[in-house]
Formats: structure tokens, sequence, C-alpha cells
């Protein structure tokens, strides 16, 4: 079967004419593409589990220091946070997304999905489904294809480049791809999902990338921890039967338009928002004025 | 952009901070690294635009230096490499190029490798976003390849027939090119051709390459 979409409307109707899920539509095209066969595709999924679990859990242990020195320790202090506000289930992601954004400034190892600083969202969002549903390293593959998914339809309809799109183009896109996960792993359709994505998208709109000091640390790791929760409240609005005005496909047509529209100064060269500030640039003076950081 | 790979999107596995500035970054020197093909002595880095202003806390310098090396852009002994270079006896500097052609992608490092046979090579790469990269320049001609197929350098003489030579040997071992393209300096002066293959290329192949008298270097890029 040469199973290939081009959209999300494409890859809905191709899940309803052969009765398979967004996930495994998305596996089938990978084997379509590289002539590999399903085992081996979901076996180098699996290797990029293995160390998306490893970058979400090590540092609530462990805290390890960014190059820039601006984070390091935050997924410690949230693992230890007794009675936070947000649920349990939030509340884990939200650290496991911290947790990753540490891993990767302090040079470790990550999976980037879509980008590296947006790469705490998503195992952020399957790993706290891990634990708070009960689901089987199964389920986490398909929800990874499921978000995988998506995140093919944006790059090809869009662009997840903080450079090209701003924020709402990393963080956002890893929003969208992990509601879209939570929302099939919970058994909703196809259409469901794309329909969670398209929240999660259009909820940060317009989300600007202001790194301070142009380094992935501040205010990247909070922005990801927004993700998750961008992520789980889409999913959720659509689990509960809400039904977004905008579809995925024209959100991510929005998304590229108004990241077309943001100032450069707002697209990754650190010139604007945050990093402009007096405080982001006193630490870019602080980490690049005596030389090496 | 139809054959975005679920690994585009999933993926790279990498050594942080980011994928353009660090994986990408790497990688850029694996594949200069392998085109040197020797054992090195010195390497200097000259890096342009975005590389130039943000490579201290992306680590870019240590990401070029340990792809040149032969670090994989996972390898974590990246963060290591400057100690390793130096293990290793290889000397090695990083220049910013003074505001250069406004035309010149952000992300563009220039490599030069000096052998300890003393050869030098310079190569160009250029970081094109989520970890992938195009070479761009190899001893300052013009090419443009990603690494991502096998692929099959040949510097030559321009002259009539080493593309038919080089085919005929790939097509009668079986492989099938995906991509071919021809870059000369001149007519009758140094010319590369790039051969991006779907298969693995043979090493035995490159031997019967090299035996064409206008051949003068072969270089093997394995996936």
């Amino acid at each position: 079967m040469a199973v290939d979409f081009a959209s999300g409307a494409q890859l809905i109707e191709l899940c309803r004419k052969e009765n398979i899920s967004i996930g495994r539509a998305m596996l089938l095209r990978e084997c379509a593409q590289t002539e590999a066969s399903e085992e081996e595709v979901r076996e180098r999924m699996r290797s990029a589990l293995r160390i998306m679990r490893e970058s979400a859990m090590r540092p609530q242990e462990t805290p390890v220091r960014s190059v820039g020195g601006l984070i390091g320790g935050e997924a410690r202090d949230l693992a230890g946070q007794k009675d936070p506000l947000c649920g349990s289930l939030l509340h884990d992601a939200m650290t496991m997304a911290a947790a990753v954004l540490e891993v990767n400034a302090s040079m470790g190892v990550i999976v980037a999905a879509p980008t590296a600083g947006s790469a705490g969202v998503v195992p952020g969002v399957l790993l706290s489904m891990e634990k708070h549903r009960g689901l089987s390293e199964e389920d986490l593959l398909e929800g990874l294809f499921a978000a995988g998914a998506v995140g093919y339809l944006l790059m090809r309809l869009a662009s997840v480049s903080g450079a090209e799109a701003g924020c709402q183009a990393e963080v956002g896109s890893a929003a969208a791809m992990a509601a879209a996960a939570a929302v099939c792993l919970c058994g909703g359709s196809p259409k469901m999902s794309l329909d969670a994505a398209s929240f999660a998208l259009g909820n940060l709109l317009g989300l600007v990338c202001d790194p301070i000091a142009g380094l992935v640390e501040r205010p990247c790791q909070s922005r990801n921890v927004l993700g998750v929760a961008d992520a789980l409240t889409a999913a959720d609005l659509v689990l509960a039967g809400v039904r977004p005005a905008v579809p995925f496909d024209e959100m991510a047509q929005a998304m590229q338009k108004v990241g077309r529209a943001l100032p450069v100064s707002l697209r990754e060269t650190a010139k604007g928002g945050c990093a402009a500030t007096p405080s982001g640039k006193r630490l870019k003076e602080i980490i690049f004025g005596c030389g090496r950081p | 952009m139809a054959n975005i790979s679920v690994f585009d999107v999933i993926g790279p596995a990498m050594v942080g901070p980011s994928s353009s500035h660090t994986a990408g970054a790497a990688t850029i020197g694996y594949l200069a690294g392998r085109l040197a093909g020797g054992d090195l002595s010195e390497v200097v880095f000259t890096l342009h635009g975005s590389f130039a202003s943000t490579y201290l806390g992306h680590g870019t310098d240590r990401a070029l230096l340990g792809g040149v090396l032969g670090f994989a852009p996972d390898d974590l002994r990246i963060r290591e490499s400057f100690a390793i270079a130096k293990q290793r006896g290889i000397a090695f500097r990083f220049e910013t190029a003074e505001d250069d052609d406004p035309d010149i992608h952000p992300n563009t490092a220039d490599i030069r490798m000096t052998c300890r046979n003393g050869r030098v090579r310079t190569v160009r790469g250029v970081s094109v976003g989520g970890g992938k990269v195009r070479i761009v320049r190899i001893d300052g001609i013009h090419v443009r390849f990603s690494g991502e197929y096998e692929t099959l350098v040949v510097l030559h003489r321009d002259m009539p027939g080493v593309v038919a030579h080089v085919t005929g040997i790939l097509s009668a071992a079986g492989v099938n090119i995906a991509y071919m393209r021809l870059y000369r300096e001149q007519k009758s002066e140094k010319a590369y051709l790039i051969v991006e293959s779907d298969e693995k290329i043979p090493p035995e192949l490159i031997d019967r390459v090299r035996e064409h008298p206008a051949v003068s270097d072969t270089m093997l890029l394995e996936v």
C-alpha cells in the first residue's frame, strides 16, 4: 500500500478509508518511503523513546547546569514541590518538560521533537500519561508516531523553525503534536486528534522566539512547560466534545502567515522580547562579557 | 519537502542545545573530516553569520571539532572534543569571518584541514535547519550534497570519459545512482564528480575508480 498524505484532511480521509489511527498511518508512510520493515521503524522509534525517557528523568534527581548558566535544577525543584496548584498529571508533564530542556542546555543527549528547543513537550505529555494512565510501551510508540504525523504536516504546510516563524512554530508545533498524540491515546478519532492539534497551535499563535543571549535556555525552558499545559488543555477540550472553529490545515497556514509577519527581531535573533529587556541584556553581558562562558 | 521522515520530526537524537548550531555543526565537521580522509595535524575553522555570533553558547565549536574527530551528533564525546583533539596531537583554532558576502548562509563554516603528509583540504558546510546540512564547497570548488546518501566524491581532471568510467563501474556492480552532478573550475581543469547512491558503494569499487588516469583522488562518505 503506497501510503502518503499531504494535509490533515488527507490524513483523516486515509485513516477513515483504511480504518487505522493517525499513528499507524505515519508508521505505514515511513515504511513505504524508506522500504524498511514495520519492526525496523518501530525499533528506531523505541530507541528515540529510550533517550526521551532518560532525559526526562535524570535531572529530577541529578540537576545539570546549562552551558550559559541560565538554567539548571528546575526539574528537581518541580519534582520536589509540595501540593502544586496543577493536578499531578499536568505537574509531572511540566517537570519532565523542564528536565529535557535542562539536559539539552547542558549539551546532553536529547531527541529533537520537532526541534531541540521544543524537545520537552512531547516526552513530557506522553511519559506523564504513561505514569498516570498506565500506558504500555506500545501505546507510547503509537503516540510518538501520531505526534510525528502532525509534526510532519506542520513541517510541510508551515514551519517548525524559530528563525522562520517564531516560538509558535517550535513550542506551538510541539504542543500540537503532543495534543494529537494525547487524544489518540485516549481513544479519540483521527479527526479529534487533529482538532486538538488545531486548538493547541491556535492558542499559541504569535508566540515569539526571543532567547536571552541567543541561548536555548530562557525563556525556552518555561515555554516548554507552557507547551505541555497547552497540549493537555487542548486534548481535554476535544475529549469533552468541544470543536475548534478552524480546522488544522487552516490553522497551520495561519501559523505560517503569522510567522512571516513577525519582525526579524522576534525570530531567534536575540534582538527583541525577553532578550532585549534590561535584564536579558545584562545576563548576556555576564555570560559573554568575559569570553568563554 | 515531501520526503520528510518521521525521524526528521521525532529526531534527530543529538547532543544539545541546538539542532542547527550543534547537531548540524557536528555533521558538517564529520563530513569534512571524512573528505580530508587522512591523519590530521591541524584544523582551522572560520565561522560566518549566526555561527560566528552565537557559537560559544551553542557549543558549535565543540560540535564542529567533534565531528571532524569522527563523532556523530549524538556522541557525548562532543563535549570533550577540545581535550580529545589535544590528546590526538591535532592543533585547532576558531576564527570568525569579518562581515563577508551578504549572500552567505547565516550558519556557514569553512574548515581547513592539514594532514600529517602535508595535504590540505578545505570544506565549506552550511547548516540548513533541523540538523540537516549541505556541503557547498570542496577546495574552493562549488558543490552541493547533503551526506544523507551514500556519497562518492571523485576528484579528477576534466576530460572525456571519466563519468562513463565511474557510472560503468557502479552499474556493473548493481549500484543504483540517486543523484549525480559534475562540478568543475573550468574546462580541462580540476573537477569533482559527486555520486549519491541508494545502496552501499562497496569500497573495492573505489580502487577501480582510481585506475582512470584522470582521477586523482576519491572520497567515500558512508551513511
